[in-house]
């Protein structure tokens, strides 16, 4: 039930940035090939096929830089030239669709010369060096000079930083001394985000990505979303790193230093071990954090399953005013907000949609609140002792933890955000060989996570887990008597918006965990219950602007909405690179390590039933989890003072 | 205040809309053969054949067609299209209602550059007197069905926008960057849609070509360069000025005809064109030789080679749009080594370093203004190595 | 009219010219232009209006105001001074006419005057190579300007100047 008919994805960059679409449409449209000779080999590709591909396809390696398979089209940088057979000049191999047979020759004198050019060029202008980056041994222009022999500085190299830092944001931090102009980053923010922070900025040898008016990237419409952090191909972009506070933390002997880890990093972390993507390291990355030093190790999915409780006890109240007591003036659908950077994002360019947001904090905010009351007092710490750290998939959470009004125990809720690639360093840093750990489980009391929790890390998983338990809550039955093995498929995948209709013939008892919200559930029979599922903010724009305009999707009950394409799996703070291969194979063991969980239902949990019992006393929505678990929001809108 | 001289132009001959009359009796097909036939190419300096153009356009499946006359003329030592504009552009606009009616163009969009902005009121007050005179508009030129009309847009000061899809990059309200090519602008132009972009020149002439016929165009030039072209001719030269010549002339007879016989050497084609130098004036102008667009710079036996070479590339570094790594990168490198050659301290092997870059630049750049940017360094030194080479500071 | 604030009167402004002009993407540098051409900029606030009503980013906008030399974002003076320092007009000796320039005005190349009247520049080849020196005042093109000639000139652009003196333009 995949909706992209309506939806067709319409670039809005620059005509030159766009993929090139020959006359017959995209690649293969109307069928046929064409013959193509790579280096003297013949072979035969679909017509429209780039010599890129091509290549490829063969096995031919051609170096690239401004390319990205998530992004459109530049042929910037000029990387992947080669010799077309009677052409004068060479051509950009990613930018060159084959619409007629052709000879390419990939790597003459011409070419290899062109190509060192182009690297001694970018090093003319890239200022700093390798062993004082944070992308070392993962930087493609340091690949590409070492993969071209560079052994001096052919045209020179700055012995000066040309640009200062900016480190106003919470989240990303820029450093254009080390920009090659490869535009991944305007790509990203403009096309596959629509947020639009960055952009290409005066011409010529002055030209430089920029913010607007070249405002620090605290200032502008930033959502921290962190994408562009991982298609920079050089360390001009990355995340604002806490760890040496967090190493501080740990080695201060007075503090409580606890790690909560979401599903994601998990799946990820492999990556910066040189394992395959998708490897999952859960089980070995709780011993290698116990040996980093941290005295507790904590899976988010309980808050996860604490975030479906409550976000899905408010979605029943609202649909209850709605249906029941015909109030107007509550704001449907509902709208999802674990996703820090999709909060921004609404806060920014949708203001006046605030009111669907759900006000239930994300998983990681839940959960530094929970530790600083709940668990401080079971364990008799004082909180003020405690430091919370989350492992997180993202910048954006960094920015999150940050948010003022995130201090609801008293104390800052979540003290520092890491991300995988930061944890990847700080195990590295303690000399630890992750994939090499014995396996040991979460901490107690939070330890038993479900499934529910888990698929919080790929679009669609916190509607899946909200459908779960909203089925089993409402319609009494399971959910396995609807969907095989509760896998709820047409809310999975990676199509960039989905729409679900689920009706509701048969309504069940009220369960006593929401007896307090509902006296019955007569009202929902009948119903047909409408979601829908967006990543990436481009697509939130789509669906938001078809709410605007009374679309299908203003008739939604719940929208799940994730900043990152793939969702937190493809998160800003991910490990480099990410491509829609990686993202799938990431996918694969958050829901494989759902699939394998005993308990795959949040409101099954037994440490959820137990925070109920003894903390959360008034249920779901209550005063206390109103205080604790939900917050308010601020109408930033765009204009940048 | 601003005309410049003129000497015997065929276009203060040609009798006005005649050329429109005869392509209204030759239908679609019949102007495109016309066209083809008298072997015109294009007159910016890119020499594409005007007529494979408009047959591209026409054949492309688009119900929206555009017809643009680029008027972006920012080639230094070019201004044979501020002529033509200021004297000629009835000429202009039939060329464009010419080729509206073979590629089936529904509107037209003049791209003056922001330079040329007081030709503007007048070139507005012609439009508005086309309109007026049912050439323009609904049932264009009382043609049924041919509903054509032409508004003019202005540039803003950016040279790349000369190149065809930067210009429509600029018309479609971005920075003037040039696109990949394929696809190209007859598929998809502005918005997306199959687009015709001529010269200002090319234009005038098609209108003469229309109205005398192609056999008279291609009688004069070369075989492969057929007609006649303006030049602009400035420098150390007695009469500078436009002029109307045959392609294939040799640079020596063109200096004979400007009074500029003395010179030392010639720049053809401006910033992106090359450095003739004295030993080979008897080389011909035309496609097929020394391509040009138009512009002609005398430099006399007094000329600083090197001052010539650092002009250009400071336009250069200034105007790339700096897009692609080769043109914005190298450009300010051969830069910095006509500024060591200018202090003395390049060394032979390093100028070597920097021909090879400038030969990178003319192959790996993505734009054609970018392929021609490093022309002008490159002639200089191959030709003027003893004069350039050696210095010491404050030497001329 | 009073009880508007300058931002507001500019938006109400911007507003109409882009009902005019148009809300597609191609409608941006003619906005721009007319921008420039009244307000001697394009503020950040214009900008920000101008995005706004167009359904583009401001950084988009950003980006094209500093690719185009007749552009800025920065307040111009009421004459902008444009000087050829292209190759032609170089061999015609435009540094002197450059020095008189900035002798008489007081003000260095890229600079404006303390009075907001002047803006020095130079332009690339504006197409008088056969004329050369050659400037533009806004829209005027002068040709064969010798040293004398700029004071003339200049003093032409002051007395045009005070004629139109009451109209301020809008500043935010």
């Amino acid at each position: 039930m995949s909706e992209k008919s309506i939806f067709e994805n319409i670039s809005r960059a620059p005509t030159s940035q766009r993929a090139s679409e020959i006359e017959a449409g995209p690649k293969g449209a109307i069928g046929g090939t064409v013959s193509v000779t790579i280096d003297g080999e013949k072979m035969k590709v679909p017509l429209g096929t780039t010599i890129l591909e091509a290549c490829r396809e063969m096995g031919v390696h051609i170096p690239t830089l401004c390319h990205h398979e998530d992004l459109c089209i530049a042929g910037v940088c000029r990387m992947c030239l080669v010799e077309v057979e009677g052409m004068r000049t060479l051509q950009a191999s990613c930018a060159y669709p084959i619409t007629a047979p052709i000879s390419i020759r990939t790597h003459t004198a011409k070419v290899r010369r062109a190509r060192r050019h182009i690297i001694d060029l970018m090093l003319k202008y890239h200022y700093g060096e390798c062993y004082a980056c944070g992308r070392n041994n993962n930087c493609e222009l340091q690949s590409l000079a070492k993969e071209y022999g560079v052994d001096y500085f052919r045209f020179g190299h700055p012995e000066k930083p040309m640009y200062e830092i900016d480190r106003s944001s919470h989240s990303v931090v820029r450093d254009m001394n080390k920009c090659v102009l490869c535009r991944r980053c305007v790509r990203t923010c403009i096309d596959l985000q629509e947020v639009g922070v960055l952009e290409a900025i005066h011409r010529g040898e002055k030209t430089i990505i920029s913010t607007y008016l070249n405002k620090p990237l605290g200032k502008v419409v930033c959502i921290n979303c962190g994408q562009c952090i991982n298609r920079c191909p050089t360390g001009a972009l990355r995340a604002n790193d806490p760890t040496d506070e967090v190493w501080a933390a740990i080695d201060d002997p007075s503090k409580h230093v606890i790690i909560q880890t979401a599903p994601s990093p998990r799946a990820g972390i492999g990556e910066c071990f040189g394992l395959e993507p998708g490897t999952p390291m859960t089980y070995q990355m709780n011993t290698a954090l116990r040996r980093c030093g941290f005295d507790k190790v904590f899976d988010t999915n309980f808050t996860a399953d604490l975030t479906i409780i409550e976000e899905g006890s408010e979605l029943l109240i609202r649909l209850y005013k709605a249906l029941v007591e015909k109030d107007e003036s509550v704001a449907l659908p509902q709208f999802t907000s674990c996703s820090p950077g999709w909060v921004k994002y609404l806060e920014h360019f949708y203001p006046e949609m605030i009111p669907n947001l759900s006000t239930a904090k994300s998983p990681q905010q839940m959960f530094g609140a929970v530790i600083k009351t709940y668990y401080a007092k079971m364990h008799n710490i004082d909180p003020k002792n405690i430091v919370t750290v989350a492992l997180m998939p993202c910048s954006a959470k960094k920015f999150e933890c940050n948010r003022p009004e995130m201090c609801d125990s008293g104390f800052k809720d979540v003290d520092y955000g890491l991300t995988t690639r930061e944890l990847g360093k700080m195990i590295s840093e303690a000399g630890i060989d992750l994939p090499a750990m014995p396996k040991s489980d979460f901490d107690d009391p939070f330890g038993t996570a479900t499934g529910s929790g888990v698929i919080f890390g790929a679009t669609g998983g916190v509607m899946e887990s909200a459908l779960r338990t909203v089925i089993e809550l409402v319609v009494g039955c399971k959910v396995e008597d609807l969907f095989d093995h509760a896998d709820i498929m047409p809310v999975r995948g990676f199509d960039g918006i989905r729409y679900v209709e689920l009706k509701i013939d048969n309504v069940g008892p009220v369960p006593s965990i929401v007896s307090h919200l509902v006296p019955n559930w007569d009202w929902l029979k009948g119903a047909t219950l409408k979601v829908a599922v967006a990543h990436g903010t481009a697509n939130a724009k789509k669906v938001l602007d078809d709410i605007k305009a009374g679309g299908k999707f203003s008739e939604c009950h719940f929208i799940e909405f994730m900043a990152c394409p793939g969702g937190c799996l493809g998160g800003g703070g991910q490990p480099i690179p990410t491509t829609p291969e990686i993202r799938a194979k990431r996918a694969e063991a958050i829901y494989a390590e759902d699939s394998a969980c005993e308990v795959r239902k949040s409101h099954e949990n037994p440490a959820i039933l137990q925070i109920y019992n003894e903390f959360l006393m008034e249920g779901p929505c209550g005063h206390l989890s109103h205080k604790l678990l939900h917050t308010s929001y601020t109408a930033r809108g765009k204009y940048i003072s | 205040m601003i005309t410049s001289t003129c000497r015997n132009l065929t276009f203060e001959t040609i009798e006005p809309w005649a050329g429109l009359k005869r392509a209204m009796e030759l239908g679609q097909a019949g102007i495109i053969r016309e066209v083809t036939d008298s072997g015109i190419k294009g007159r910016g300096g890119a020499g594409f054949p005007a007529g494979v153009k408009w047959n591209l356009c026409a054949a492309a499946k688009d119900p929206l067609k555009y017809i643009i006359c680029n008027a972006d003329e920012g080639e230094p030592g070019t201004f044979k299209d501020r002529v033509i504009l200021t004297d000629f552009a009835d000429l202009v606009f039939e060329g464009m209602i010419i080729a509206a009616m073979a590629i089936k163009a529904t509107e037209g969009i003049l791209y003056l550059r922001g330079e040329y902005t007081y030709l503007r009121e007048g070139l507005e007050a012609q439009l508005l007197a086309l309109r007026v005179n049912k050439k323009l508009g609904e049932n264009a030129c009382g043609v049924k069905g041919f509903d054509f009309n032409i508004k003019i847009r202005m540039g803003s000061g950016a040279y790349v926008c000369g190149e065809e899809t930067a210009l429509i990059e600029s018309l479609e309200g971005h920075r003037g960057e040039p696109r990949n090519r394929p696809p190209y602008p007859v598929n998809t132009g502005f918005n997306g849609h199959s687009t015709a972009v001529n010269n200002v020149e090319s234009l005038a002439w098609i209108s003469c070509i229309l109205s005398k016929g192609s056999k008279w165009f291609s009688q004069h030039g070369t075989e492969k360069s057929t007609g006649l072209k303006l030049f602009s001719v400035s420098g150390d030269c007695d009469k500078p000025g436009v002029y109307e010549l045959p392609l294939g002339i040799t640079v020596a007879e063109l200096l004979v005809e400007v009074g500029g016989s003395n010179a030392k050497a010639v720049q053809i084609g401006g910033a992106s064109g090359r450095c003739v130098p004295a030993i080979e004036f008897d080389r011909k102008i035309a496609y097929e030789d020394i391509p040009t667009g138009g512009s002609v710079i005398v430099f006399g036996p007094g000329r600083d080679m090197l001052d010539v070479a650092q002009n250009f590339l400071e336009f250069m570094v200034e105007e790339s749009c700096g897009q692609c790594t080769p043109c914005r990168y190298g450009n300010p490198t051969l830069l910095e080594g006509v500024q060591m050659l200018r202090e003395g301290r390049c060394s032979a092997g390093y100028l070597k370093e920097l021909v090879s870059l400038g030969e990178t630049i003319q192959i790996a750049s993505k734009c054609g203004l970018g392929q021609s940017s490093a022309n002008a360094f490159l002639s200089i030194v191959k030709h003027f190595k003893e004069e350039i080479m050696g210095r010491a500071i404050g030497d001329a | 009219m009073n009880l508007m604030t300058q931002q507001e009167r500019l938006r109400s402004e911007l507003e109409e010219l882009v009902e005019r002009l148009g809300t597609e993407r191609s409608s941006l540098m003619p906005i721009l232009q007319e921008v420039q051409r009244k307000y001697y900029r394009i503020s950040d606030y214009a900008i920000q209006v101008i995005a706004d009503l167009l359904d583009i980013h401001p950084v988009e906008v950003h980006a094209v105001v500093s690719f185009y030399s007749f552009l800025d974002f920065k307040p111009k003076g009421r004459f902008v001074i444009r000087l050829c320092r292209t190759l032609c007009c170089d061999m015609a000796n435009k540094d002197r006419v450059a020095r008189q320039l900035c002798n008489d005005l007081g003000i260095q190349f890229g600079e404006t005057t303390p009075d907001g009247k002047f803006t020095l520049e130079y332009a690339n080849c504006i197409g008088m190579c056969d004329q050369g020196p050659a400037l533009l005042v806004n829209d005027h093109v002068y040709t064969r300007v010798t040293p004398e000639m700029v004071n003339q000139i200049i003093v032409g652009c002051r007395q045009v100047f005070g004629l139109h003196a009451t109209q301020q333009p809008m500043e935010q």
